[in-house]
């Protein structure tokens, strides 16, 4: 219990689903049934101050959707979110540079809007220092203030949109794929950053990223997700070290390695099943290399009786100690 | 016939704006063979997208193409009119973007689009076009084809709308295709579908393959050859083993000092120091001199170029006088 009571965000049994029905119309004329699409479905976990959760798992997974409903732009369809920190400060960085940027602003005021927002009467010319200094923090000029964000390069536009949420002077960031769009030199920049300020003002950060070795640089703990629920969740060194579910198994078998590449590295077998009508049981069987019976009619779920809650697997059950 | 299905050769970009002439792109030169994929690498901002951009013919005014010259298949393209130019792109040079939203339109389902752009490319009808489509999806890894044809873009998430772009670029079955960081919002398992599938797309039609892309991991394990830009020019080129183990040109040095081990824990990572100059503020001689270590008096007074028609090289001094780099020498 006293782990819990340092918590900055808790959030229990959370649900999100989307109507992908065809219109009503079609419905009508070719009888076709409502459809529901689950993108997030039953996911727990709990954020201490000061740490960085980094979700990372397959495209469509539903992370976006996660970081959408701690930040308020959706609002969840089931389950709770309880935010214990000051709302104002809680920012966003996209994963889309292209869309969160307003094409018309320009980047001076792009910067300082959340500054604006926040504390509405600092002098003109604070405003325009913090946001000189933050130019040069993201490694960009003053001088950039003064263009649109057309005339930035992909990379350079995420850095305007890391150094806005900076502005807002976040307790809790929650990055979205934040250096996908950047090179790796700059991306060192960024991330150096990033572990500098949580330091430094005890920043917490919900990390999403499909980079393996950059969630490794940067979480303490990692959630693995599966088809809009988490499946496996751990500390950093403890999951490299120790995967539990075979889906983490086999994500850390794909990535890329620079240090010892496999040019004929095949993809992970199977399809990825669709979150409109997900597989029975464990959602993961059809492509499970240790499936049996049990796992196509009954959902593993994460207990306390197996690995501390940190997996939802009936194989992972077996031979589990019972960690308290 | 040659086997030569891009050649790129001393291609300048530059902008016209109110402060003067901004050189983008400055002097770049290289060849991508039938079925080799070429990996693109290098800072943000260096020129890697405009590259891109001007062999599609897409370079978005002011921004214009000041020398150089572009052949695909030995039949010149940077000449061409905008309605020539479009017939090549959808037919020849296949289009794959780091924003899927800007080959998408919101507007429409995504399988009304594939089959319109198969039937834009061959002469299939709609039953046929509609079919293709769907065996596009399939092969680019879209789950329950059946019921996601119908669906709107937004109904996607960032890495099955990059996905479907995939399938629309292939729909003409082009010699060429610019893929501008294909997967940079992709998890590692799709990623690596979508190197599988540019990867036999290489080996079984021949297809010539630009990759731009951050990832290393993703340029070890799919290119063959890889071309490192800083600051609108070329800084080394070659093969990728040599390239990424062996580097020669100080900036790539540093890129490659820079990624996030998988193995060793570091509390901060590796950086080049400062960043790389404004277009209009690029030092004279070599562009990097002010962040290497190694920089001499003609670093700073001449431009080191790789020659035309090398398939390997660096654009450095150091390196090109056979020097092996160790930190903190100077030249
Ligand atoms: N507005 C929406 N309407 C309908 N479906 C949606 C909507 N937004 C997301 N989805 C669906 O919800 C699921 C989760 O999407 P989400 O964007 O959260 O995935 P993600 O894990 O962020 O993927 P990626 O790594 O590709 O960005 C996907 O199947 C997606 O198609
Ligand atoms: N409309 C414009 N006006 C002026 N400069 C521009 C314009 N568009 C791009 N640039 C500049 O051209 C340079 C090259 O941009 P480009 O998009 O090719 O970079 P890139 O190498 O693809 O970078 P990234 O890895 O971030 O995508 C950048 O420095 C950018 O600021
Ligand atoms: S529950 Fe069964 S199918 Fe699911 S991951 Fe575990 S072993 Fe595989
Ligand atoms: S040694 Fe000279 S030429 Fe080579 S990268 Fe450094 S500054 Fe440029
Ligand atoms: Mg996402
Ligand atoms: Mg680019």
């Amino acid at each position: 219990m006293t782990l819990r009571n340092n918590a900055i965000l808790e959030v229990d049994a959370l649900e999100r689903r989307f109507d992908v029905s065809a219109p009503w119309l079609n419905r009508l004329i070719e009888r076709k049934p409502r459809k529901t699409l689950r993108a997030v479905d039953g996911v727990d976990f709990v954020i201490q101050r000061g740490q960085t959760l980094a979700l990372v798992g397959e495209s469509g997974c539903g992370k976006s959707t996660i970081a959408k409903l701690v930040t308020g732009l959706h609002s969840p369809s089931g389950g709770s979110i309880r935010f214990h920190g000051d709302r104002d400060r809680l920012q966003m960085i996209f994963q889309d540079p292209f869309a969160s940027l307003n094409p018309r602003w320009r980047v001076a005021r792009i910067i300082a809007e959340p500054l604006r927002t926040l504390s509405p009467d600092t002098p003109e010319a604070e405003v325009s220092a913090r946001v000189d200094e933050l130019l040069r923090t993201v490694g960009l000029a003053p001088a950039d203030g003064l263009k649109f964000p057309h005339e930035f390069s992909g990379g350079q536009r995420q850095r305007i949109s890391i150094a806005r949420a900076l502005a807002g002077d976040p307790e809790f960031l929650v990055c979205d794929e934040p250096t996908s769009a950047l090179d790796v030199s700059v991306q060192a920049q960024v991330l150096n950053l990033m572990k500098r300020l949580q330091k430094k003002m005890d920043l917490t950060y919900l990390f999403i990223s499909h980079d393996l070795s950059v969630v490794r640089h940067m979480a303490d703990v990692i959630a693995v997700m599966y088809l809009g629920r988490i499946v496996e969740i751990q500390p950093t060194a403890d999951l490299f070290a120790n995967p539990l579910h075979p889906y983490t198994g086999l994500l850390l078998e794909t990535i890329p390695n620079l240090e010892a590449p496999k040019r004929d590295r095949s993809p992970m077998v199977g399809e990825v099943p669709s979150p409109v009508s997900p597989p029975s049981g464990c959602s993961f069987h059809p492509r499970c290399p240790r499936a049996f019976d049990r796992c196509k009619t009954e959902r593993p779920q994460r207990s306390a009786k197996v690995h501390n809650r940190r997996v939802a697997c009936f194989a992972a059950e077996q031979g589990a100690p019972d960690v308290q | 016939m040659s086997d030569v299905v891009l050649d790129v050769q001393n291609l300048c970009v530059e902008f016209p704006t109110r402060k003067g002439l901004l050189t983008a792109v400055d002097g770049i030169s290289l060849q991508i063979q039938r079925g080799e994929i070429l990996g693109m690498v290098g800072e943000s901002g260096a020129g890697k997208s405009m590259t891109g951009m001007s062999i599609l013919g897409l370079l978005e005014p002011p921004g214009r193409i000041a020398a150089g010259s572009i052949h695909l298949s030995g039949d010149r393209i940077d000449d061409l009119d905008d309605r020539a130019m479009q017939a090549v792109r959808g037919r020849r040079i296949g289009a794959i973007f780091q924003d899927p939203l800007t080959s998408l339109n919101p507007l429409f389902r995504v399988g009304d689009q594939l089959v319109e752009t198969i039937r834009l490319h061959t002469d299939l009808d709609k039953p046929a076009a509609r079919e293709r489509a769907r065996e596009l999806m399939r092969e680019v890894g879209i789950p329950a084809v059946e019921e996601r044809i119908d669906s709107y873009p937004h109904q996607f998430s960032g890495g099955m709308r990059q996905r479907i772009v995939i399938a629309l670029a292939l729909c003409a079955e082009p010699e060429l295709i610019v893929a501008d960081e294909p997967t940079t919002a992709l998890d590692v398992s799709i990623q690596a579908q979508i190197t599988a599938l540019l990867k036999r797309l290489c080996r079984e039609r021949g297809t010539a393959v630009m990759l731009v892309t951050h990832d290393m991991g993703v340029i070890a394990e799919t290119a063959d050859r890889v071309a490192v830009m800083y600051a609108g020019r070329l800084a080394e080129i070659g093969a990728v083993d040599d390239v990424v183990r062996r580097p020669q040109h100080p900036y790539t040095k540093g890129l490659m000092g820079s990624i996030p081990s998988l193995r060793t824990d570091v509390e901060e990572l590796q950086m080049i120091p400062g960043s790389m100059p404004r277009l209009n503020a690029i030092p004279p001689g070599c562009a990097f001199n002010p962040r290497c270590a190694h920089a001499g008096p003609r670093c700073r007074e001449e431009v080191p170029r790789i020659a035309r028609g090398d398939i390997t090289g660096a654009a450095c001094w150091l390196a090109q006088a056979g020097t092996t780099l160790t930190p903190g020498e100077a030249a």
